[in-house]
């Protein structure tokens, strides 16, 4: 009883000193370490080189750009920046769809593993803290951490744009630009669940990084070959094919594709940063007479992308609600 | 009842067909230092993380400060201060920013949780150099003080330290351990502590129980578990010869018409001669009349050691019975 009796002033005295939820201790303890890590100085480069590179060649070739524009009302000057390449360089977003997986997966791959090797999360668990508390906080540091780097990339590159071109900004570009980092964000944290649940299924780092970049380079490289040779397996009986068929065909491989996340990503990216962009699959010549062909509004480019958003997060859901079931009973003893 | 800090009831952890632990039925009183004894693989580990609501017992309850651990483990980490057996540190964070992350995941302010750290890292003799250091360049028995501090820094009422003399050389486990003994009768705490370092557990706890194969076999205090062990042998005397004995030894079976002598086993320079009564003097008079240089006559006595490795050897439960 007196056990009992004393575990109730504790709380108490607890509540009265309205001490911070443990959960964002934990967070900012997260964060700190991740900005201490040679990793994340290594990442940080990286992603700053590519984004200042990516930005100079377009910055020089943007006067080309902007001359080709007739009417100044779609200049999107500032979007134009993001995506304008001469050739050498992929504009940043493409870089993105294969920094994205980095990010994510150098951020988590590690993470619960790590702490069981080093005797720290049996010392963690037994704090009076819940242990989804220390799963969630791995996920939230690590996101906060992208999205407020990409966010201070893009301001950086809006402000730097302002200043060289003295163009001033508009609210339907920011917005899209918001979207975007948004996007991004999104992105690398479905590599990122994904890491962290194959931080918790394997009890060696290097296993589970080895596994994540292995899933990673499927989705990029053999995804569409081995998609594209089911496709063409499939219908090399049939003979000629009707044009209606093609469509269908062409439709078909372009939904196999979409379970890829990169897919999802590159075709969301694209509708946001470029508003010419009017639709994701093929159009026929009856879906396009009597379009106006004008820029998209900001409206209807979420409306596209809305599908690959949904998309992206329920995967990423779907993997931190794996990883959950699978730590919440775990043994955690080394 | 109030007086009983941790109460284990019919706890039994499975792991498949494998029985980790069995039944354990045990109850610590406030303010005792209680050792758990067991070879590696016994269970004491799984037993403590039953304890401490780190893993699910199959069956049986186990309270702690009259909490239900599996229940409501959060209010019994409350309370509880828990040293696992290798303990580990974030290697990239100072001590004292490990030791203030514990602090504050325990609900003390930011404001003052740096002066506590700073006590209680002067509590367990931890240097002032040493704070600012960080802890991949920790010795193993520094690391085992921060643990201590990290466990203390939370005002515990109860403290479970899992093997905390492990690594450590013999100097530091004597000094760790009476740090454990002066903080316990200092502030009232109750230890639990497991280990295989028997002589070491012997210094410093109340009450011992002998742990085997998930089974507790014995508990008591070390005199007691002594006396009713080692009744049949009541004395035990071994003798020292300057020059081997020859095999078989001839005047072993003149010895054994003592009518108190039991067993006699000879090695080399030594014989050890045991029976129901003390009858050291008679026997060193016979073998001086039978001409043996004897270089010393040293009178056994038994420590948990013995008791240990009677059950260690042949973790026979017959022996209790008897």
């Amino acid at each position: 009883m007196k056990g009992i009796i004393n575990a109730l002033d504790i709380n108490a005295s607890v509540r009265d000193e309205k001490q911070q939820n443990p959960f964002w201790i934990l967070v900012r303890k997260e964060i700190a370490g991740h900005i201490r890590s040679w990793r994340f100085v290594i990442l940080l480069v990286l992603v700053v080189l590519t984004f200042w590179g990516a930005t100079a060649v377009a910055m020089n070739n943007i006067k080309d750009t902007v001359a080709k524009v007739k009417d100044l009302e779609t200049l999107f000057l500032y979007l134009k920046i993001l995506t304008t390449t001469e050739g050498t360089l992929p504009p940043f977003h493409v870089f993105l769809n294969f920094l994205g997986p980095l990010l994510g997966i150098s951020l988590g791959f590690d993470a619960i593993n790590s702490e069981q090797q080093n005797g720290t999360l049996t010392r963690i668990m037994a704090q009076p803290i819940y242990r989804d508390n220390l799963l969630l906080s791995k996920f939230v540091s690590s996101l906060l951490l992208v999205g407020t780097l990409l966010l201070s990339l893009s301001l950086l590159m809006i402000g730097g744009g302002m200043l060289i071109t003295g163009v001033m900004i508009e609210i339907e570009e920011l917005i899209r630009i918001l979207c975007f980092i948004v996007l991004c964000t999104v992105y690398v944290g479905f590599w990122l669940g994904l890491s962290i649940l194959l931080s918790i299924v394997f009890k060696q780092a290097s296993t589970s990084a080895l596994t994540a970049i292995g899933v990673w380079l499927f989705f990029t490289v053999f995804y569409q070959i081995v998609v594209n040779m089911v496709v063409t397996m499939l219908t090399s009986g049939s003979g000629e094919l009707s044009q209606l068929q093609v469509m269908h065909l062409n439709e078909m491989i372009l939904n196999f594709l979409r379970l890829a996340p990169s897919q999802l990503y590159a075709d969301a990216t694209t509708t946001l940063l470029m508003p010419s962009v009017r639709s994701l699959g093929p159009v026929t010549m009856e879906q396009m007479a009597g379009a106006i062909p004008s820029p998209l509004s900001i409206r209807d480019s979420l409306m596209i992308v809305w599908p690959q958003l949904t998309g992206l997060i329920a995967a990423t859901l779907l993997c931190f609600a794996f990883s959950y079931y699978l730590f919440m009973r775990r043994e955690i003893r080394t | 009842m109030d007086k009983q800090v941790i109460a284990l009831k019919g706890l039994t952890k499975k792991y498949g067909t494998f029985t980790a632990v069995n039944e354990l039925d045990l109850t610590i009183n406030k303010g005792e230092i209680f050792g758990l004894l067991g070879p590696n693989g016994a269970g004491k580990t799984t037993t403590i993380l039953m304890m401490m609501g780190l893993t699910e017992p199959s069956a049986g309850t186990a309270h702690v400060c009259g909490v239900n651990s599996t229940k409501n483990p959060l209010a019994v980490k409350k309370v509880v201060g828990y040293m696992p057996d290798n303990v580990g540190f974030y290697d990239n964070m100072t001590a004292l920013e490990n030791l203030m992350y514990i602090g504050e995941l325990n609900g003390i302010p930011r404001s003052e949780v740096q002066k506590d750290a700073k006590a209680v890292m002067e509590m367990v003799g931890l240097p002032e150099e040493a704070i600012h250091k960080k802890t991949a360049a920790y010795s193993r028995g520094m690391k085992q003080r921060l643990g201590l501090a990290e466990v203390l820094i939370k005002k515990p009422q109860v403290v479970i330290l899992d093997e905390p003399t492990l690594g450590i050389d013999p100097s530091g486990v004597k000094e760790f351990l009476s740090l454990i003994l002066r903080l316990s009768r200092e502030k009232g705490l109750t230890v639990l502590l497991s280990s295989h370092h028997l002589h070491q557990v012997q210094q410093v706890c109340d009450r011992v129980g002998i742990f085997v194969n998930g089974e507790l076999l014995i508990e008591g205090d070390i005199a007691s578990l002594s006396s009713r062990l080692f009744t049949g042998k009541s004395f035990e005397v071994n003798v020292t010869f300057k020059n081997p004995i020859d095999l078989p030894w001839k005047h072993e079976t003149e010895l054994l018409q003592f009518p108190s002598i039991r067993e006699i086993s000879v090695e080399a320079h030594d014989a050890w001669i045991s029976g129901s009564e003390d009858v050291t003097p008679d026997i060193v008079r016979f073998l001086v009349e039978k001409g043996y240089p004897i270089m010393g006559v040293q009178k056994k006595e038994y420590g948990l050691e013995d008791i240990y490795q009677k059950y260690f050897e042949n973790t026979i439960k017959e022996n209790i019975d008897q």
